[in-house]
């Protein structure tokens, strides 16, 4: 393993983490939920009445954050080097992965390891084993 | 019920402007960091420990609380089984998430960057998980 200085940026890493931290923490502590973000998107796909209009407002908070974001300065680069083709299957089984494992990097990654949730802990240590496993088999055995 | 509305457009706000701090919005820096083998950015390990830190003083004070500062139940999980969905569920999740570096959150802020990929990543993601409502439905 050879640590890339020159794209660690430790700082900008634990502030933005702070950031995330802080918004778990006022959803939990005003709406009483867990900031799963492929469990709320996932619920507007089984809507049931009264369910919808949180979802919705907190995608919308998410879809506009570049747009707060550029009131005061320039965004940050999004490089998304795959190709349209295997974005498609990377969209489709993220979905429903997602589903069926009940959360993603947000709802375990973050919140359930913060709540010692067992459940989260052995999902998180799951995706991130076939994650890293993905990317060695994309990078250095087939190559790019 | 309008409080706990924009409740929740304030957290997700939040929460966006978060992974562009952190700079997990971009899928190249998210794989920098899956790359073990190459060159290595521990990055995103730091943004998961900040978001922990600040999360488990969160969660434990939450657990004191019958209900939230808005009046809502408080809707902790507790689930404490692993059972095989869990586990092929998360799994899976990764291997979505290595190929691209997209997941949930920083694909919806792409999309809200106006990038084109990001808004196909979501459109696939969004058919992924109304593919796994029908199949529940079948199940059931």
């Amino acid at each position: 393993m050879t640590i890339d200085w020159a794209a660690f940026t430790p700082w900008s890493a634990l502030a933005g983490g702070v950031l995330i931290g802080l918004a778990a923490t006022l959803f939990i502590l005003l709406n009483g939920r867990i900031a799963g973000i492929s469990g709320i998107v996932g619920g507007l796909l089984n809507p049931t009445k009264g369910d919808i209009a949180w979802r919705l407002a907190f995608v919308l908070g998410m879809l506009l954050a570049p747009a707060a974001w550029v009131l005061f300065t320039q965004l940050p680069e999004i490089r998304i080097e795959a190709g349209y083709p295997l974005i498609v299957v990377a969209g489709l089984i993220v979905g429903i992965s997602t589903r069926y494992g009940a959360g993603c990097t947000s709802g375990h990654g973050v919140c359930g390891i913060s709540r010692l949730s067992p459940r989260s802990l052995v999902a998180t240590l799951a995706f991130m084993a076939t994650g890293f496993m993905t990317v060695f088999v994309a990078r250095h055995l087939i190559g790019a | 019920m309008q409080k706990q509305l924009i409740a929740a457009f304030i957290v997700g706000l939040v929460f966006g402007i978060g992974l562009l701090v952190s700079g997990m919005a971009n899928p190249a820096k998210v794989l920098g960091f899956l790359d073990l083998a190459g060159y290595w950015d521990p990055s995103l390990a730091l943004v998961m420990a900040g978001a922990i830190a600040v999360g488990v003083v969160a969660f434990r004070f939450a657990g004191t609380r019958e209900r939230s500062f808005l009046g809502e139940p408080m809707r902790l999980p507790n689930r404490q089984d692993v059972d095989k969905r869990l586990v092929l569920g998360g799994l899976g999740f990764g291997v979505g998430w290595g190929l691209v570096g997209f997941c949930p959150g920083p694909a919806l802020v792409a999309l809200g960057a106006l990038e084109a990929k990001a808004l196909v990543f979501v459109a696939a993601m969004l058919a992924g998980m109304g593919l796994y409502e029908l199949l529940e439905r079948r199940r059931s």
